[in-house]
């Protein structure tokens, strides 16, 4: 049953991980604007030609 | 009428209604040349889709400056960008017209239109667009006209340039919710075998679990509960116990115990309390912090003010940024343009609008040496100004000089607070007694557990849950019927409030839709004339009388003009027509009409009477007025003359003080001296000479009617056409402070039962674990149905 220090190991680490994750997207400013993605997905890539 | 047919009739660009066919291409119609020309530059550029997202996307802007040439002065420069290197230059403008998802596309086109542009990122909810742009192909002025040429001019005012950079406080919250989150969860998965209990081969286990647990906690303890701690050491030091105290003293025994029982092998301690405790602590705090991204609650005299002014030296115009601007400076003011410190008028005719100050529009006419106050707007021609006193000690802006502008906020001492000091002593006299008891007994082990146990049970976390659960419940519900308040904070402050004080002009006067009536005689031919030249014009005056006057056919107008501050004249049928102020009048007319909210009419040199321009109250004043007076102190001060007095009284209930010509000093002292009887202000205004008042009074309530308008600094914003929903907007604050109470007494008895395990030294971090939640979530479900049901009762949205 050694192994379950293994894996307790490998799950504190993969949540440290995505913490980490959490922590870059906060200081990136990813959580800033909630609004105008949501519009900004909506948008046609390319404008017909008039 | 179908939403096509009416396309058809209004203008491709910004809807309004189309006057004529003299503005069209490629069978768009539109109102005027203005939106024609966005148009335009917009098919030019191919970015028509702009009007495919939304129909008539454009906004009919009143250009207000035309006149940028500062934007080329490299210290003015420097003071607006945010970043600038060899290459590049990054700059954020805030923009007023930005309001539906075509703006965010155009604006993010902009490189489309400019190849210097680089990229452009608009945050919707702000109103702000991020601009890069290579500053060797295109300079900041091209920039900032190009925006204006699509209209969508940018804000540039005084309080942009220093520009405070916005608190990271937020984020640092949310750092530490991400990190008490992730350490409760993981905390609970090695608390879990504990509690379903671990066999004797999972027992090697058990004390590394233990470990990790307290692991955990060390980071919840130190970086999530920080704040906790340096709080309650804030209050201490000012001989104050605040509602943190308690909440850093349990932090501090739970986390001691927990240390001191794993270390010693005597038990699993109570991490799982203490990392939920937190957690939930902290999210009170998230939901208290939410704020209004869009609305600005602390504007001042910088947000009107332009960022730079021309000065004459030496016959010569040159921009100077306004703090550069000295006593004696000649400067110059053209058509809009703001006078930015008190001067003397030197040349030229002042036709001034006072409207960011008194919230009074019609212009006020100034003669050669007169001062004129800072803050009026000119509408004419240039005119020159000697400086006589410096930006910060004009008549207006001096205001924001009185120590009341100085002084920290500290006028709301919330519930919470004050309930604390009882809290903490009511829990360390039973916990004392617990634990002398059990010590006097002679098991000083269980005495230990028994007063620890109670610190930790008689947790106050509930009420620093239900407050900010419930206040901004509240919030939002305000939020839905058009009144925004600054922070939850100001829902008690308006539960307590007694005395109302009420600014007269744009307050409980609408600014829009004035009555018109004309005194004389018009026949028909004459009002056919008269529709024929104002449908000319874009002034909301000229507007209204077209309306009023209903002429079927129109005839051709030659030799228009439109002298702003003035009037319009023009040649209809053979005939010169005049329409305007007694100014523009070629002779001088009656004694009765001197007023300037009069538009005089003169055709053919003879005069044919006015119209006249009365104040429109806004709706369901009286109604408003008798049921705020039933159990408040009403009060009008007003900076306008008494000429209104009759109308007022009729509106008020007998016997409210009523007080005109105030200055903005005098405003803030008549609060201050209401609040020096005891009384709890809330002060109703609009204008920049309220904001004294606004500032003083225990809650200051800007009325406006356009949200995204410029606002004196206050509390709190009211949309003017929900000003009658006033008394229900206090019942419902109110009836939230009755809740938060009648919730403290629901977590009272939840402590209590957790209390009698505790003084028996038998608390297991079990029943702990348990009690925390279980009381949390009943105090969550017990806010938000008794809100709803407030909500409803008050016939709120």
């Amino acid at each position: 049953m050694n192994i379950l220090y293994f894996l307790i190991g490998c799950s504190i680490l993969m949540a440290l991980v995505f913490l980490a994750a959490f922590f870059w997207s906060v200081k990136n400013g990813q959580h800033d604007d909630m609004q105008t993605p949501a519009m900004r997905i909506l948008f046609e890539d390319d404008t017909p030609a008039n | 009428m179908t939403a096509e047919h009416l396309q058809a009739l209004n203008c491709y660009h910004c809807g309004n209604e189309v006057p004529d066919e003299a503005y069209h291409t490629d069978d768009k119609k539109f109102c005027c040349q203005g939106c024609k020309s966005v148009f335009e530059i917009l098919s030019e550029n191919n970015l028509c889709s702009y009007y495919t997202y939304n129909i008539n996307p454009g906004r009919t802007e009143n250009r207000r400056n035309t006149h940028y040439e500062y934007l080329d002065e490299p210290s003015i420069i420097s003071d607006l960008v945010n970043y600038r290197d060899n290459d590049i230059t990054v700059i954020s403008f805030y923009i007023p017209a930005i309001h539906c998802s075509s703006c965010v596309w155009l604006l993010e086109h902009l490189y489309k239109i400019n190849s210097g542009i680089i990229n452009s990122r608009i945050d919707f909810l702000k109103k702000e667009v991020n601009i890069t742009f290579k500053h060797k192909e295109v300079s900041l002025r091209q920039v900032v006209e190009l925006l204006a040429s699509i209209n969508y001019e940018p804000a540039l005012s005084l309080q942009d340039v220093v520009k405070e950079k916005k608190d990271s406080v937020n984020r640092s919250l949310i750092k530490k919710i991400a990190v008490a989150g992730f350490c409760m969860g993981n905390v609970m998965l090695f608390s879990f075998p504990e509690y379903l209990g671990l066999s004797n081969f999972e027992e090697q286990f058990k004390h590394l679990f233990g470990l990790l647990n307290l692991a955990f906690a060390v980071p919840v303890t130190f970086y999530c509960g920080r704040d906790f701690f340096i709080s309650a050491g804030n209050g201490l030091k000012n001989k104050l116990i605040n509602i943190d105290a308690p909440l850093a003293l349990i932090i501090a025994v739970l986390f001691l115990r927990t240390a001191f029982e794993v270390i010693t092998k005597t038990g699993p301690g109570f991490t799982d309390t203490l990392t939920g405790l937190v957690f939930l602590l902290l999210i009170g705090r998230w939901v208290k912090q939410r704020t209004y991204n869009h609305l600005s609650f602390t504007r001042d005299y910088r947000s009107y003010f332009p960022v730079a002014i021309t000065t004459l030296r030496e016959g010569k115009e040159k921009p100077i940024s306004i703090a550069e601007l000295v006593v004696g400076e000649r400067i110059l003011i053209r058509n809009n343009e703001i006078i930015p410190a008190d001067s003397i008028l030197m040349k030229g005719k002042g036709f001034v609008d006072f409207s960011f100050v008194t919230g009074e529009s019609a212009p006020v006419l100034k003669v050669l040496g007169e001062v004129i106050y800072a803050g009026g707007r000119q509408t004419g021609e240039a005119i020159e100004l000697e400086v006589v006193k410096p930006v910060s000690q004009s008549y207006l802006t001096q205001l924001w000089n009185n120590e009341t502008f100085k002084a920290p906020d500290t006028k709301i001492v919330n519930f919470n607070d004050g309930i604390a000091k009882y809290f903490a002593i009511v829990t360390f006299v039973i916990a004392f007694g617990a634990g002398a008891y059990w010590f006097v007994s002679g098991d000083s082990g269980k005495a230990w557990a028994a007063f620890t146990a109670v610190l930790i049970v008689a947790c106050p976390c509930v009420l620093t849950l239900s407050t900010p659960f419930t206040l901004s419940t509240v919030l939002g519900i305000f939020d839905r019927n058009n009144f925004y308040l600054k922070s939850t904070d100001v829902v008690e402050q308006l539960a307590k409030i007694d005395t109302i004080v009420f600014d007269k002009t744009g307050t409980i006067t609408s600014p829009n839709a004035p009555h018109i009536t004309f005194c004389g005689q018009l026949n028909d031919e004459e009002k056919v004339i008269i529709a024929s030249l104002g449908r000319n014009s874009i002034h909301p005056l000229s507007r209204q009388i077209v309306k009023l006057v209903k002429a079927d056919v129109y005839f051709d107008v030659h030799h228009f003009t439109e002298t702003p501050g003035k009037g319009i004249s023009g040649k209809v049928k053979g005939k010169h027509i005049l329409m305007g102020n007694s100014v523009l009048m070629s002779k001088l007319v009656g004694e009765a009409c001197f007023d300037t909210s009069c538009v005089h009419v003169e055709i053919d040199g003879g005069y044919l009477g006015y119209f006249k321009v009365s104040r429109q109250w806004r709706k369901d004043l009286k109604t408003l007025t008798n049921i705020l007076g039933a159990s408040n102190t009403l009060h009008l001060i007003s900076g306008d003359n008494a000429s209104d007095q009759e109308a007022v009284s009729v509106i008020f209930p007998p016997g409210t003080p009523t007080k005109f010509k105030q200055s903005p000093q005098d405003k803030l002292e008549y609060v201050a001296a209401l609040q020096a009887k005891n009384k709890k202000v809330l002060m109703l205004g609009d204008g920049l000479n309220d904001a004294g008042a606004l500032k003083q009074s225990d809650l200051g309530v800007a009325v406006t009617d356009d949200v995204n308008n410029f606002n004196p600094c206050c509390d709190a914003i009211l949309q003017g056409d929900y000003l009658v929903k006033l008394p229900q907007f206090i019942q419902l604050a109110k009836d939230a402070i009755k809740t938060i109470k009648r919730s403290f007494v629901i977590s009272a008895t939840y402590n209590l039962a957790g209390v009698f395990f505790a003084v028996q030294g038998t608390l297991s971090p079990l029943t702990a674990a348990v009690l925390m939640p279980m009381s949390t979530v009943t105090i969550i479900v017990f806010t938000s149905l008794c809100t709803r049901y407030f909500t409803f009762k008050n016939k709120l949205k």
